[in-house]
């Protein structure tokens, strides 16, 4: 029975964190961070379908949010001008079909190839949807974008989602709703074949599919579910504009869903979380954020291409062996290098960008770890590099022994059977 | 009877290079097909024709009596035919059960259903069950293809040829690289998986063609020199200069 | 009439040269690794930016020779630390690899160059009219590029077919399993490969710097294009990608000169639903045309014009 109920629990634990979110964290810019973390969740999952479930890399798949967001606010504004009935809870449902209806239009062109060649024309789709919205000015509201009013809707159960509360709420909903949706679809026969055309898409057209077809289904699948996060997201911030379609949106569901991890359902999931955050909390620290995005994208890809869920589930599996405890000499020698080189390298960005960026308008003075410096003295630069170096030297003498540390643990865990 | 499979004067050429040089074959309904030949005779490359990984040049295939030149694979499997690979192409990073599992999904008439768990496709399930069974891997279900054995990715090969039930099955040297006893094992499992279907093979081990075909097609340079029952294949003469001499023996 | 037809042909063939001279590294470079560089335009980004640096302190002409080869260097450092331990790994972590990058580099140029545009002038020595034709001059700079690009075409075809180096990257080309055969050191070459197109794409930049506007979204704006280039041109075709290079330089091109709209054209009465699309110029449009070029291609010729790999 016990066993039965068990795949339960972690929906329940979801459904109970949607809930709970609001109460443990009240305050109006939580409220917000965490109303566009359920809705990037929707849409990290749904990249992760083109690139985790069927190894498809899209560089443009914030073109269905975004077309998903704007049909979704005309809606809106068509609806309040009319003073037709339909209620908010029903526009993110509007915004995915529209996602759909342009992932058709453009997943028939680009599902034709897949690899590489899928990579580029989905960064050319991309570019030729927002380059057109400097041109199509109506509909794309050019450089101010296109506002509405959420609470001039038909209410919806005596509810007209004025304050954010009952916005995150409607978020929550829609989220949990797509977050078991997609993962149902996971497990149907057309998930199971979306898995095939990842793995091997030659040897699935010899059991009677076209990888073209699953492709084609993949994307418009992927292509819905993110119109639906537009339209979520339209609801929320009752403004669309055209960078919310643009390469950089793109860019930003591609880390989410790799940083948290593609191997994983989950991983997009806590991907979408930790990125939110970060963006949110990292762009008040520091102006030099974005970089620091991309050189943990570029860590992540080359020393943990798994994710931060898979390299956490790699340490469960190592720690219900019971052989964890082989990974600790090796985690405790590199580690105090490892943030050496870290906290070297977040000096030495931060000293740049003090003295290059900002010196001229704020000053070369700041403060750096607590300490105050001068960014235009050698001293902290010194300090600064010297950590960095040592780290590094450090990190590349003791590495091996991690390595060799798994390879204990992996043949311990072979041995029993698990691999 | 009509014929299961026929090849009307093939042929496929590479640039100037013609590889498949007019080859005309019937295969019966249930009957044991083997080709054999030197390397370079373009066994895989005839293979490749039949199953639609490349387009002939000329000529034409037909299946059950119905032309099939230039389908897409998925097409072809669609009409009953399948076959295996000579290098193993199957889906490394999912379980046995899953391969088997996607190679009896279509046969079973699901398509590209999304409304429905395949664990409640008790069809699906079983089958694939039925399959594990049939090449000795239950055992093995939830491991990774990747992970298996030499042996049990080729078993599993056979598995995932056999799995959407066609009824004209073409194997691709099913036993390259194995030792005796696994040879003798991989016999015996493609005898069984095959009855009362039709079997096409490409081998080089003499003693596996020996003891499976009822007939034998010799080909040499592109083209067909004999088709016979195997006794008569070992003793002709124009075989024995072709295809000895060619090995030296 | 004539005029607009000389000058955009002009300009067209030297952006598309221009565009071949990024497009060809591009090319070699997946050809024989496999790689699908991001970071390609990201090295035509440097190179403009350390010709502007350069060119500050030193003088044009020292930046005109340092900066390829500087850009080449970090080109070959990249190959060595960074694609190096990813090759194994495959396509995909090799691309993410370089699209991380793309997007460093783009933060630290923005960092020490600041966001604006920076003032990289053409240097006295050019700084001329080259000719008059009818009452529109055009710049000695613009005919020093033109004639740069083309040197660098005729160097890059002599390389390929007179050369040993030439022959082994043909043979890469054709046959990329087999270079290791013939007992190369295969890292070795992909280094040098990889660091020679990143100095390519380094001396487009030194020499677009000047002409064009030398500021930080330069490469995510030239990146895009150069991928439309390629998957146009059919991927890993040089050929191809050169015809696609001129094909888009002079569409492009041409779609700036022309500065009329439909309603100018057709009459002023837009037909229901193409409200936008009636009054805006072609010449505003021309940002939209490689990436219309690159649909129409793709549905009529799904491998590109010369394409003939499947990825």
């Amino acid at each position: 029975m016990t066993a039965r109920l068990s795949w339960l629990a972690p929906w329940l634990a979801f459904a109970l964190i949607l809930i709970a979110a609001p109460r443990v964290f009240p305050s109006p810019t939580a409220l917000t961070m965490m109303s566009l973390m359920g809705v990037m969740i929707i849409f990290a999952l749904s990249y992760n379908m083109l690139l985790g479930q069927t190894g498809l890399l899209s560089f443009g798949h914030a073109v269905y949010y975004g077309l998903g967001g704007f049909v979704a606010i005309h809606t809106m504004n068509a609806v309040i001008h009319n003073k037709l009935g339909l209620s908010i809870p029903v526009i993110p449902l509007v915004g995915g079909l529209a996602g759909l209806v342009f992932g058709v239009l453009f997943g028939l062109i680009s599902t034709r190839r897949a690899g590489l060649v899928f990579s580029m024309i989905s960064l050319g789709i991309g570019e030729l949807v927002s380059s057109s919205s400097f041109i199509l000015r109506t509909f794309f509201g050019g450089e101010e974008g296109i506002t509405t009013n959420r609470s001039k809707l038909a209410p919806f159960l005596g509810h007209k989602f004025g304050p954010q509360l009952e916005v995150y709420y409607l978020i929550g909903v829609w989220c949990f709703v797509c977050v078991v949706a997609m993962y149902a679809l996971t497990r149907t026969p057309f998930g199971r074949m979306c898995n095939a055309v990842r793995e091997n898409p030659e040897r699935v057209e010899f059991v009677g599919y076209s990888p073209r077809m699953v492709r084609l289904i993949a994307f418009c699948f992927a292509a819905f579910f993110a119109g639906i996060a537009g339209g979520l997201a339209a609801i929320s911030f009752e403004i669309m504009n055209a960078q919310q379609l643009g390469a950089q949106q793109s860019s930003l569901v591609l880390l989410m869903a790799y940083i948290g991890g593609v191997g994983s359902f989950a991983g997009p999931i806590v991907g979408a979380v930790i990125i939110t955050y970060l963006q949110i909390m990292l762009s008040d620290v520091t102006s030099a954020w974005q970089l620091y995005f991309g050189l943990m994208f570029i860590a992540v890809v080359m020393f943990a291409p798994e994710g931060v869920v898979g390299w956490t589930m790699l340490h469960l599996r190592a720690l219900r062996g019971g052989v964890a405890w082989r990974l600790a000499p090796a985690y405790a020698a590199v580690g105090p290098a490892l943030v050496a080189t870290g906290a070297g390298a977040i000096m030495i960005i931060e000293l740049a960008n003090r003295q290059l960026a900002e010196a001229r308008s704020e000053g070369s003075a700041m403060r750096l770890f607590g300490f105050d410096v001068d960014a235009s003295t050698l001293p902290p630069w010194i300090v600064a590099v010297a950590l960095f170096a040592a780290g590094t030297i450090l990190v590349l003498r003791l590495w091996p022994r991690v390595g060799d540390a798994w390879g204990a643990v992996n043949a311990r865990l072979h041995f029993r059977g698990e691999g | 009877m009509s014929a299961a499979l026929s090849l009307l004067d093939l042929r496929k050429s590479f640039g100037p290079v013609q590889i498949i040089r007019g080859v005309s074959l019937e295969i019966a309904e249930g009957e044991r097909h083997a080709i054999i030949g030197p390397n370079g005779a373009g066994k895989s490359t005839l293979f490749n024709l039949v199953s639609g990984r490349i387009r002939p040049s000329s000529g034409e295939v037909r299946l059950h009596g119905q032309a099939i030149t230039g389908l897409s694979p998925f097409e072809i499997n669609r009409r009953g035919l399948s076959r295996s690979f000579q290098i193993t192409n199957i889906f490394p990073k999912m379980s046995v059960e899953e391969n088997l599992r996607c190679a009896a999904l279509w046969s079973l008439g699901y398509k590209y259903a999304f409304w429905t768990s395949i664990e409640r496709l008790s069809d699906v399930c079983e089958r694939a069950e039925w399959l594990m069974d049939r090449v000795g891997l239950t055992v093995r279900r939830h491991v990774p293809a990747g992970v298996l054995s030499y042996a049990e990715q080729r078993a599993l090969e056979i598995g995932v040829t056999i799995g959407g039930s066609a009824d004209v099955v073409m194997l691709d040297e099913p036993t390259a690289g194995m030792n005796n006893s696994e040879t003798e094992h991989a016999v015996a499992l493609i005898r069984k998986v095959t009855e009362g279907k039709t079997l096409v093979m490409v081998e080089h081990d003499m003693g596996v063609v020996f003891s499976l075909a009822d007939r034998i097609s010799v080909l040499v340079y592109g083209q067909i020199i004999a088709s016979d029952a195997p006794e008569r294949i070992r003793e002709n003469p124009a075989v024995r200069e072709a295809y000895l001499g060619q090995d030296g023996a | 009439m004539l005029q607009l037809i000389t000058f955009s042909t002009l300009n067209g063939v030297l952006y598309g040269m221009l565009l071949f001279m990024m497009a060809s590294g591009l090319t070699l470079i997946f050809s024989m690794m496999g790689v699908l560089n991001f970071a390609h335009a990201s090295f035509y980004m440097l190179g403009a930016y350390f010709g502007f640096e350069i060119s500050r302190r030193i003088g044009f002409w020292p930046g005109f020779v340092l900066a390829p080869l500087l850009v080449g260097v970090i080109g070959a450092l990249v190959e060595r630390y960074g694609l190096r331990h990813l090759h194994r790994r495959g396509q995909v972590s090799e691309l993410l690899f370089t699209f991380g990058l793309a997007f460093v580099i783009e933060e630290l140029v923005q960092m020490i160059w600041g966001k604006l545009p920076v003032d990289y002038r053409v240097p006295p020595q050019l700084d001329f009219v080259a000719f008059r034709l009818f009452d529109t001059t055009y710049p000695a700079y613009r005919v020093f590029m033109l004639l740069i690009a083309i040197a660098m075409f005729a160097a890059l075809l002599t390389v390929l077919t007179r050369t040993r180096v030439g022959l082994i990257i043909q043979a890469a080309l054709t046959h990329p399993d087999m270079v290791a055969m013939l007992g190369h050191d295969v890292p070795k070459i992909f280094m040098l490969v990889f660091g020679a197109g990143a100095a390519l794409a380094g001396l487009a930049g030194v020499i677009a710097g000047p002409a064009l506007v030398t500021q930080p979204d330069m490469a995510s704006l030239l990146g895009p294009i150069l991928f439309v280039v390629i998957v146009v041109g059919g991927l890993g075709s040089l050929t191809g990608a050169f015809f696609a290079s001129l094909l888009i330089g002079l569409v492009q091109t041409f779609a700036v000169a022309m500065n009329f709209s439909f309603a100018e054209v057709l009459g002023p009465v837009a037909p229901p639903f193409l409200g936008d699309l009636w009054k805006v110029t072609i010449a505003e449009l021309a940002p939209v045309v490689p990436y219309l070029l690159l649909v129409l291609v793709l549905i009529f010729r799904p491998t590109g014009l010369m394409g003939r790999r499947e990825s």
